[in-house]
């Protein structure tokens, strides 16, 4: 990096010019002339036959052109963006539902209002059956969901999860033994982590245009993974990838709930082939309550085995873990992101068991963390609670717990490698700038008026930056169920003919400011300056392969695809710049839009003059190809561990058990930083989904498998009254798996604040007897622990 | 479908649209006008995505039919600029990274509008108070909230 470097630097974001003026164009604001409407049928049963369906009077609706079925579609197989585990979607139910809301019949019309009309005169006999929501009865096979198969696809065991690659010993017995000593105290607590709406403020909306002189098909997708959304249309209609063209333009947010290939993406290119006509579907806000995916879901037992001096001997997670009633994109892998984080920042042996279990509701997968928050929240408050019972601060006991900054790299419990971490510094800054001492005896001074004030802890490691490509050999990677991608990032970075630059990205963001941060890296190498450098993403044409944004990844992975790509233009500048101005390249410093020779900086030439003898070869030196771009594909060596310490400070109403959060801290460890404000309102964002999955919101389903919270106004998103504003810091601690030393900061945020929230609660009622209550922590489940706690 | 014929001027200019009785102000806005600023969440009155000004206070736009604004002053989010020069909010958003997809932020920036309209030095409460009909799924609000402070500062001449 340079020392006029914009890395780290306030810039200002390079999307919000567009954004603020309403300019953004998400895919309900493209058109096509000639456009028809999709609406779907959906199933009002979470478990029946379908014994017929009438579509007659549907299709002689006024304005309809088709109404299809499965027997429409069946010859296009299921949704080919599945792991294969289980029982895979069809692309409309297939003779059977196994949720409510399965789309059943998708109707086509002139507009919205005439194919809704229709919709509703497609009848649809139904043979209800039995149906299994809770988890604990599907765990059971109590009723099965998929005909005879077990409702258990799977289950992860810590030490055995890469069977033949990574073998590690049981550490069960070891734990069992520890467990049997007279000098230890073994905790455990059965703890819900509640089903969540990812919640996009943007539906989702697609709109296919399908063109039958060229066979290609253009599709417009509210998506974070256009490549992998066109990977499957192409697999889906056995078309090359290069007659797909998928488009992710503005994403009005994205969370994990865009991070699927959906039928419908797929269903409304078929549509738009059979009828020669562009084909939109926008999903209503209620559809995106049981369309698209929903996160966490998991009930789970967590203990710990250690000595009074705070020493923990081993930690063991069983938990039932919701699949919904199919296996989507990356379904089963979320546990085993779980999994990925088990043990956590701790030297200590663990021992996970994770099934993966399916029931009569929609699908879940990734939600911001996935995976990740469920195995921090388990582990965190069962740390809290050990700390607890064995009468020691809560600090102290992670303290004599972590791994030290001498112990990297360390091998973790199920045998991944962290590179870096000092968890002990990271916490210790927390607990200095809030002032840890001081606020403890606040809360007990507090306590003794008879408030109730309550002070949470939770430190962190998560695993992000995906992914090394050995891990494609694990069925990690779309490529290993026929999608035309791996994990890997791409960059290109090109100099136009007049010195500006264009730079492309295998990214697929929905806010995360990649325009802003990818320009600063191209800055920064260059020289170029940020208005004169435009970022391109989420057009499945631009390159051959992009693996979009989920998981943390795409500053770890696709900015280091480009940070190299940066380079390798530079160098080629260089040799240009050099002939230009008779200096030996190595000599060529850039900076300010320009070329100098080192020491003389009156010796230079501009960007463009540069980019004009690139573009006209016969002006090159001898044996230089014309042009000045690279185009580089990056797999890094290892994923990154980000890690941090969260502190909150609530009060409780002991008559209404109404939770008051006062103040949120964080200080947390991304490694380097490149653009501070991007950086900050991740964590931001971040942190308030923590916060509202430990206080407002939950996915509740009755015993028929019905959502009972699929609108806002009764599933409770936090609004601006809801929130403290939280204050933030960091440290430093780079990775070297990169050459940027990022880890990323997508989901680092939530990961590490639900269980803060109810620590922190916990903590205000502790000493009235209470122990644990499931989140959200809404004022009547805090009520009735304490009085539960009286009786 | 009964057609009629409305009059609705929106930011300042008046507009003749033969469109459906039933439709919403936010369908008329974005498919009629092809004002696409405007954004639709929920078309429920729940998320606020949609919100525009009518005569200076905010609305929710996909439950007002288009027909119940005729003769009022609707401001929408491409209106609240001069020209090439953006409002004062619209400056704070933009510099403390109060938009992040960018779906919320022309509700956002009305909602918050209409607050420093009538309100022109709010404190931290009052800015809540006026947000919470506008939900934010990427920023916690912080920076939201700080934007609004920074743009009222500005408007008040104070020092920042």
């Amino acid at each position: 990096m340079t020392s006029t470097s914009v890395m780290g630097g306030i810039v200002r974001r390079k999307e919000d010019p567009s954004l603020i003026q309403g300019k953004g164009a998400y895919v309900d604001d493209v058109k096509r002339t000639g456009e028809l409407a999709a609406v779907f049928v959906r199933s009002p049963f979470a478990a029946a036959t379908i014994t017929s369906i009438d579509i007659e009077a549907a299709k002689a609706a006024p304005g309809v052109h088709a109404v299809y079925t499965a027997d429409d579609v069946r010859h296009l197989g299921p949704n080919p963006a599945q792991v294969a585990v289980g029982t895979l979607r069809p692309l409309l139910a297939d003779g059977a539902v196994k949720h409510v809301g399965e789309a059943v019949a998708m109707v086509v019309a002139e507009n919205r209002y005439l194919a809704q009309d229709a919709a509703d005169l497609v009848f649809v006999d139904y043979e209800p059956g039995e149906v299994v929501v809770d988890l604990k009865d599907a765990f059971a096979d109590k009723v099965k969901v998929h005909g005879d198969a077990s409702n258990i696809l799977l289950t992860w065991h810590g030490h055995g999860w890469w069977e033949g690659v990574i073998d590690l010993p049981d550490p069960s017995p070891g734990i069992q033994e520890a467990k049997e000593r007279d000098d230890t105290v073994t905790v455990s607590l059965e703890m819900v982590n509640q089903r969540l709406l990812p919640t996009a403020i943007e539906p989702r909306a697609v709109l296919a245009d399908w063109n039958s002189g060229y066979g290609s098909v253009e599709l417009w997708s509210s998506s974070q993974i256009p490549h992998a959304v066109a990977g499957a249309v192409g697999v889906t209609f056995g078309i090359p990838s290069n007659k797909v063209r998928v488009v992710a333009p503005e994403v009005g947010g994205g969370f994990g709930v865009k991070l699927n290939v959906y039928p419908d993406e797929i269903l409304v290119c078929f549509a738009s082939k059979e009828l020669g006509r562009p084909v939109r579907w926008t999903e209503t806000r209620r559809e995106a309550g049981f369309a698209s995916t929903q996160g966490r879901g998991w009930v789970g037992t967590a203990t710990i085995t250690g000595t009074a001096d705070g020493k923990i001997l081993g930690y063991e997670l069983e938990a039932i873990c919701d699949m919904g009633a199919y296996s989507h994109n990356f379904t089963v892998a979320v546990p085993l992101l779980g999994l990925f984080i088990a043990g956590g920042q701790y030297n200590f042996p663990t021992s996970y068991a994770l099934h993966c279990v399916v029931t009569n509701t929609q699908t879940t997968d990734a939600y911001r963390g996935a995976g990740r928050p469920e195995a921090a929240y388990y582990l965190e408050r069962i740390v809290d609670h050990f700390a607890r019972e064995i009468g020691m601060d809560p600090a102290d006991v992670r303290k004599a717990n972590y791994w030290k900054p001498e112990d990297f790299p360390v091998q973790t419990a199920i045998g991944l490698t962290m590179d870096s971490g000092d968890y002990e510094k990271n916490l210790d800054a927390l607990l200095d700038r809030v002032g840890y001492e001081d606020l403890k005896a606040k809360r007990d001074a507090a306590r003794a008026e008879g408030r109730l004030l309550g002070l949470g802890l939770s430190t962190y490691v998560e695993v992000c930056g995906f992914g090394p490509s050995a891990l494609a050999g694990l069925g990690f990677s779309w490529g290993a169920y026929g999608l035309p991608t791996a994990f890997n990032g791409s960059g290109v970075v090109r100099v136009q003919p007049d010195g500006t630059c264009t730079v492309t990205i295998g990214t697929g963001p929905s806010g995360q400011g990649h325009e802003t941060t990818w320009a600063q890296i191209v800055s920064d190498g260059l020289g170029i300056a940020m208005d004169n450098i435009e970022v391109h993403h989420g057009d499945s044409v631009d390159l051959p392969m992009g693996i979009g944004t989920f998981g943390s990844r795409s500053i770890a992975v696709d900015g280091t695809a480009t940070f190299e790509a940066t380079a390798r233009v530079r160098k080629k500048a260089a040799i240009i710049a050099g002939h230009l101005l008779e200096a030996a390249p190595e000599d060529i410093q850039f900076a300010d839009g320009r070329a100098h020779v080192a020491g003389s900086p009156d010796r230079a030439v501009e960007w463009g003059q540069i980019a004009e003898s690139a573009y006209q070869p016969h002006t090159l030196p001898e044996g230089v190809e014309g042009g000045l771009e690279s185009s580089v594909v990056f797999s890094p060596p290892n994923a990154t561990w980000p890690f941090g310490s969260h502190m909150a400070l609530v009060e409780v109403d002991p008559e209404t058990g109404d939770v008051d959060l006062l103040e949120y801290w964080a200080t947390d460890d991304c490694g380097n930083v490149i653009n501070p404000m991007i950086v900050d309102g991740q964590l931001h964002g971040g942190i308030a989904q923590g916060i509202a999955q430990a206080l407002y919101e939950e996915a509740i389903y009755d015993d028929m498998g019905n959502l009972l919270t699929s609108s806002m106004a009764n599933y409770t998103l936090p609004v601006s009254t809801s929130l403290p504003l939280f204050s933030l810091d960091r440290t430093v601690t780079p990775t070297d798996v990169n050459p940027l030393g990022v880890k990323g900061v997508g989901e680092a945020g939530t990961i590490g604040s639900a269980q803060t929230i109810v620590n922190a609660v916990v903590d205000a009622v502790a000493h009235l007897g209470v122990r644990h209550i499931d989140m959200p922590l809404r004022p009547k489940r805090v009520w009735q622990a304490i009085q539960d706690a009286k009786e | 479908m009964t057609e009629s014929i409305l009059r609705l001027t929106v930011n300042g200019a008046l507009h003749t649209v033969v469109t459906s009785s039933h439709r919403t102000l936010l369908e008329v806005l974005r498919k009629d006008l092809d004002m696409t600023g405007t954004k639709h969440g929920c078309d429920l009155g729940e998320c606020g995505a949609c919100t525009v000004l009518v005569d200076s206070k905010p609305m929710l736009s996909c439950i007002t039919l288009a027909s119940q604004v005729e003769g009022r002053e609707i401001t929408t989010i491409e209106g609240l600029s001069d020209g090439p020069f953006p409002d004062e909010l619209q400056t704070a958003f933009s510099e403390l990274g109060a938009a992040q997809c960018g779906y919320c932020t022309p509700g956002m920036i009305l909602s918050s509008r209409s607050l420093l309209d009538t309100n022109p030095d709010p404190t931290t409460d009052d800015i809540n108070e006026a947000l919470a009909g506008n939900l934010c799924r990427c920023t916690g609000y912080v920076a939201i909230i700080s934007a609004v402070h920074l743009a009222a500062t500005r408007t008040l001449g104070r020092a920042e």
